[in-house]
């Protein structure tokens, strides 16, 4: 049981290790609560599934030293998102525009949606219940060639 | 009703087929590769110390008015150790101008290393906190642009260039760019 509990602990531990090491000092808090909003959607370019908020790799400290700059200068997050965007392309953003390139990551999940719910309404359309026992008679094809 | 059958029993297989189609494809490409943004567009300016003197400053006016090479380097790159020795000697062997971006390095160390291995460079801007860099979009070095005479870059090749890669990504473009350059008897 103790040897449970330091395993989590240390898994705990090593989760709170990884947060950004540098402290920078901003004008209001707003600034500040932007700045963290910023780099946790921007994935940095050389490690790349992690945030630039994550990352201890030198090319997220450059771009947290950027980010930090454009908002103490009062620019706004699209922006410095364009900014980012412009140099390291889509990739960089964690939440990426929807363009043809990628059309069927956006609508794939719809489109299979509106399949399962066509084949569903179809086949639930097809049950006849029998108002007096209840029972739920199948008649689509399959049931049919069971012979039920 | 047969055909429904054969229709729903096809189904998987179609699925099957194109996943293996998809994934075939994917097997190939690297998918740490980025595609550059500034691809068409010109080099960024900037306005960056000469790495052999500090007192004087490149900018953007100063690049070749052919095509060029632009490689980003630094002694902290692992990678760039092994690409080096073939650069000096692409360098000797061809026209091409190259050019140095010295990426976020001690500028000592950088010139020391250029001493003992070999200069191919035309000329070396010192980027020391990395601002052309982030402007061209690097994020790991060594990385190369092809630019042409106007500024214009045609193509980045992010990792080392060897042989292989000299002669099947970098030549065929540079000579689309300036054949003349890819000469290997004008300088010998």
């Amino acid at each position: 049981m103790k040897k449970f509990l330091l395993a989590i602990s240390l898994l705990l531990s090593a989760q709170l290790a990884e947060a950004v090491i540098e402290t920078y000092d901003f004008d209001n808090e707003e600034q500040e609560q932007l700045y963290y909003e910023i780099i946790s959607e921007l994935r940095c370019p050389k490690c790349q599934n992690q945030t630039i908020a994550d990352s201890d790799a030198s090319l997220s400290r450059d771009l947290r030293f950027i980010v930090q700059q454009k908002v103490k200068a009062g620019e706004t997050k699209g922006q410095i998102l364009n900014y980012m965007q412009e140099r390291y392309g889509d990739f960089v953003l964690y939440d990426p525009p929807v363009q043809p390139a990628n059309y069927i990551l956006w609508f794939s999940p719809l489109i299979i949606f509106l399949i399962i719910l066509v084949v569903v309404v179809i086949r639930v359309g097809r049950r006849t219940i029998d108002p007096e026992t209840g029972d739920v008679k199948m008649n689509d094809t399959h049931s049919n060639e069971k012979g039920e | 009703m047969a055909n429904k059958k054969i229709l729903i029993t096809s189904i998987p297989i179609v699925i099957f087929t194109a996943l293996v189609v998809v994934f075939w494809f994917s097997l190939g490409s690297d998918p740490t590769e980025l595609p550059s943004q500034r691809i068409g567009k010109q080099v960024p300016e900037f306005n960056l110390s000469n790495l052999h003197n500090p007192e004087e400053a490149f900018t953007h006016q100063d690049l070749p008015k052919k095509p060029f090479l632009l490689n980003v380097w630094a002694t902290w790159c692992v990678s760039c150790h092994v690409e080096h020795p073939y650069l000096v000697k692409f360098a000797n062997q061809y026209p091409i101008p190259i050019i140095g971006l010295n990426y976020k390095d001690v500028r000592v160390d950088a010139l020391e290393y250029l001493n003992k291995g070999g200069d191919p460079y035309l000329f070396s801007i010192a980027d020391e906190d990395g601002t052309l860099g982030i402007d061209l979009g690097v994020y790991g070095a060594p990385e190369t642009f092809i630019v042409d005479g106007d500024g214009v870059i045609h193509h980045r090749y992010v990792g080392v260039i060897d042989e292989r890669v000299w002669n099947t990504v970098i030549l065929p473009k540079v000579k689309e760019l300036d054949p003349s350059l890819v000469d290997v008897e004008a300088t010998q």
